[in-house]
């Protein structure tokens, strides 16, 4: 059974390679071609979980050794595979959102000529992301890291002849270069404290380790996370990532790309456990990252931005989640997969307004979409009440758990996480409710199509469309009860993260209540600014806070003033240290010796006898300085 | 008859030979008058010789006749082929490898 975990990996990196070299033979089967591989690797990934929930909860863990990567004295490197209930967890959710996203692609994509390439490019972010979380080892999970990234870098390009695709590309390549940056420093240190980097001996070697190394090994993994999952002060290549086709931003937000930095820190929980500052950073990070991103969210009027911002915010709250240690590792990953049901759903149905809309994203131009598109008007809608934490829904039990934990913190820092958490869950209503009023409520506020000049004609999208929208819509509403109840999740990963409960100052029920109350209020509020009133198609020019969030919080200034700016500047100062410097220096030797060369060449007149006459001098010379030396 | 006088009579062809190499242009004449400076090398040594009472001078005079007789040999051939090429055995003539 376990030479089934290698064909996870296996099974979306040979449709993707045979997308990508079978040439134009497989233009017209290649999108179900892509979807098929997704879907193979979905169904060893649902026989390989049945097989796991048949063992008992110690023996669930299994490895297989494929081969021996670099055997070299004193320095290990395997391609092995680990899969426990965490790994497995991420596969489902990986595999099966996937799939759903390959289908809808197969509609959204129809018409684009280049799809062949777009499916081959969709099976290697899968491949790259699965071979990240069914790792055994940081080195191998660190192919996958960056398997992820470049597929991203092409997917978020993938319309390449528009100038911002290309841009958005290169932005989100190199910013998570810098993470990247991170997760090979925190590898070396691993190297040189543990002498491995294998996930076992490593967290069997970390009580034994000083925790000033590893603090240093823990804010280098937080490094990595805050690159793929968009945290601050990395964040910023999120909001561009929008450029690429809609499908890609479901994929990237809800399945493959940022949920890769919140595996990280569960899974090396055994390092982050015995590093409290390290701790104390990522909930700071997570914190920030939750109200940033809701900030965000509730000033853009392009439906992709603002979700990306929501994106931010929630990965915020498991990144908090994930800092708490072990009172909240386990809701990290369950808000994680209740929330890669609902975000998939809402970009999906994002897309789908967009496919009716002629690619229009500007939500002050939608309007009273909901009689003419009711299936995204529901399945959206859920999605919607899924992702505000609607009482009985899926983001209603995950969202308020963390909520809980982030109280039972304790003491003053307990407080301060737990507020920040409320307000972000208030703040997440608003913004949503702002999207979902804008699009689907109100008067029409369509405008003709710049190119055509015709106004545009919304129409509900095929079924090839709605049905992963209708599937995802179910998890949204139903995967957040099934996984609290009986505390099943927790027990489910109780054996890799441990668990432990918190002591919160607050009982349980006051929370949900205050968190109900935060929604209510939010949704409220959204409702008095935007459902009462008339919607302005040119946006007001708002207060500084709003101009602000809508240039992202000046994070690209901030950005462009602090490293852009000391960077070019600094390459200037080298360049012109080089060239006046440098080369000044040596030019003015050639230069010195250049012009006294042609100065002696004077002497060489080319007429024999003045060579004798100097011949004859020089002889003279010679004679008489002998002469005199002998005499003295 | 004192040998120094032989030294004298050297010293001055030697003089002769230098002057006229400085001074003439056609390279004929040139060459004779080195020809007249290598023999009055020629004659200093063998006067030394005779001074010292030792042969040493004399053997080096034979080496001397021998590299001008190579000499000649040599120079007179391309001062023939440069003369019928260029129809001008003047010395100031032939820079062709100045820069």
């Amino acid at each position: 059974m376990n030479s089934l975990i290698p064909l996870l990996v296996a099974a979306p990196l040979a449709g993707a390679a045979l997308l990508l070299l079978g040439g134009r033979a497989l233009d017209r089967i290649g999108p179900w071609l892509g979807t098929l591989a997704a879907a193979l690797s979905f169904a060893f990934g649902a026989v390989l979980f049945s097989d796991m929930l048949g063992r008992r909860a110690e023996a669930r863990a299994v490895h297989q050794h494929l081969f021996s990567w670099i055997p070299v004295n004193g320095f290990q490197a395997d391609v092995s595979f680990q899969l426990d209930q965490l790994s497995i967890t991420f596969v489902l959710l990986i595999t099966g959102v996937g799939t759903l996203i390959h289908l809808y692609s197969v509609g959204y994509m129809a018409h684009d000529e280049r799809r062949r390439r777009f499916f081959g490019y969709l099976n290697l972010f899968l491949a790259a992301m699965l071979l990240l979380v069914i790792a055994d080892n940081y080195l191998l999970l660190y192919v996958g890291w960056e398997g992820v990234g470049l597929a991203s870098y092409l997917l978020i390009g993938f319309w390449q002849h528009k100038p911002s695709a290309a841009t958005a590309a290169k932005k989100a390549f190199i910013v998570n270069r810098v993470g990247d940056m991170g997760l090979s420093i925190a590898i070396m240190l691993m190297f040189t404290e543990f002498g491995s980097f294998a996930f076992e001996p490593v967290f069997g070697a970390a009580g034994r380790a000083s925790e000033g190394k590893l603090t240093a090994i823990g804010l280098m993994l937080l490094l990595a996370a805050c690159g793929k999952s968009a945290q601050v002060p990395l964040q910023s290549w999120l909001g561009d990532a929008m450029e690429g086709p809609t499908p890609v931003s479901a994929l990237i937000h809800a399945a493959t790309m940022v949920t890769a930095g919140v595996y990280l820190i569960t899974r090396s929980a055994a390092v982050f456990n015995l590093a409290p500052d390290a701790q104390t950073a990522v909930v700071a990070v997570g914190a920030v990252t939750l109200l940033f991103g809701a900030i965000v969210g509730c000033a853009k009027d392009d439906i992709k931005k603002a979700l990306a911002g929501s994106t931010m915010s929630q990965i915020g709250y498991m990144v908090l989640a994930a800092g708490l240690g072990p009172i909240g590792y386990a809701f990290a990953i369950m808000h994680l997969v209740t929330h890669g049901f609902f975000k998939a759903g809402l970009f999906l149905g994002a897309g789908s307004v967009m496919h009716g809309m002629d690619d229009e994203v500007n939500m002050r131009h939608y309007g009273g979409l909901r009689k003419y598109m009711p299936i995204t008007f529901v399945t959206f809608g859920l999605g919607y009440l899924a992702i505000i934490g609607f009482p009985g829904l899926s983001g209603f039990f995950s969202k308020d758990k963390i909520i809980e934990a982030a109280f039972a913190k304790g003491g003053t820092e307990g407080w301060i996480l737990g507020l920040c958490a409320l307000v972000g869950a208030a703040v997440t209503a608003f913004y949503m409710t702002r999207v979902m009023v804008l699009t689907f409520f109100g008067e029409k506020r369509w405008q003709p199509s710049a190119e055509t000049g015709e106004e545009p004609h919304p129409h509900e999208s095929p079924s090839v469309m709605t049905v992963p929208m209708v599937l995802l819509a179910v998890g949204s509403v139903f995967a957040g009860g099934l996984f609290t109840l009986n505390s099943s999740f927790l027990k489910w990963l109780e054996p890799v993260t441990g668990h432990a409960e918190g002591h919160s100052p607050l009982q349980p029920l006051t929370v949900t209540l205050l968190t109900t109350l935060c929604m209510l209020a939010g949704v409220g509020l959204a409702y008095l600014m935007y459902g009462r009133s008339p919607v302005p198609v040119t946006p007001p020019v708002g207060s500084p806070l709003t101009r602000a969030a809508r240039r992202d919080l000046l994070q690209d200034d901030f950005n462009h003033a602090v490293l852009v700016r000391p960077g070019s500047g600094l390459t200037a100062a080298l360049v012109y240290l080089d060239s006046k410097g440098l080369d000044g220096f040596v030019n003015g030797l050639a230069a010195t010796i250049g012009g006294l060369s042609s100065r002696l060449r004077r002497i060489q007149t080319g007429f024999a006898r003045s060579y004798a006459l100097s011949m004859f001098g020089g002889a003279l010379l010679l004679a008489a300085t002998t002469l005199l030396m002998r005499s003295v | 008859m004192n040998p120094v006088n032989y030294l004298y009579l050297a010293a001055l062809l030697f003089t002769i030979g230098a002057s006229g190499v400085l001074i003439r242009r056609n390279a004929i004449v040139l060459f004779m008058c080195v020809e007249l400076m290598l023999n009055a090398s020629n004659l200093a040594l063998v006067t030394f010789s005779r001074m010292h009472g030792n042969l040493d001078g004399q053997i080096i005079a034979f080496f001397t006749m021998v590299v001008a007789a190579a000499e000649v040999v040599v120079g007179l051939a391309i001062i023939v082929s440069i003369f019928r090429t260029r129809h001008s055995a003047s010395v100031d003539d032939s820079n062709l490898m100045k820069l």
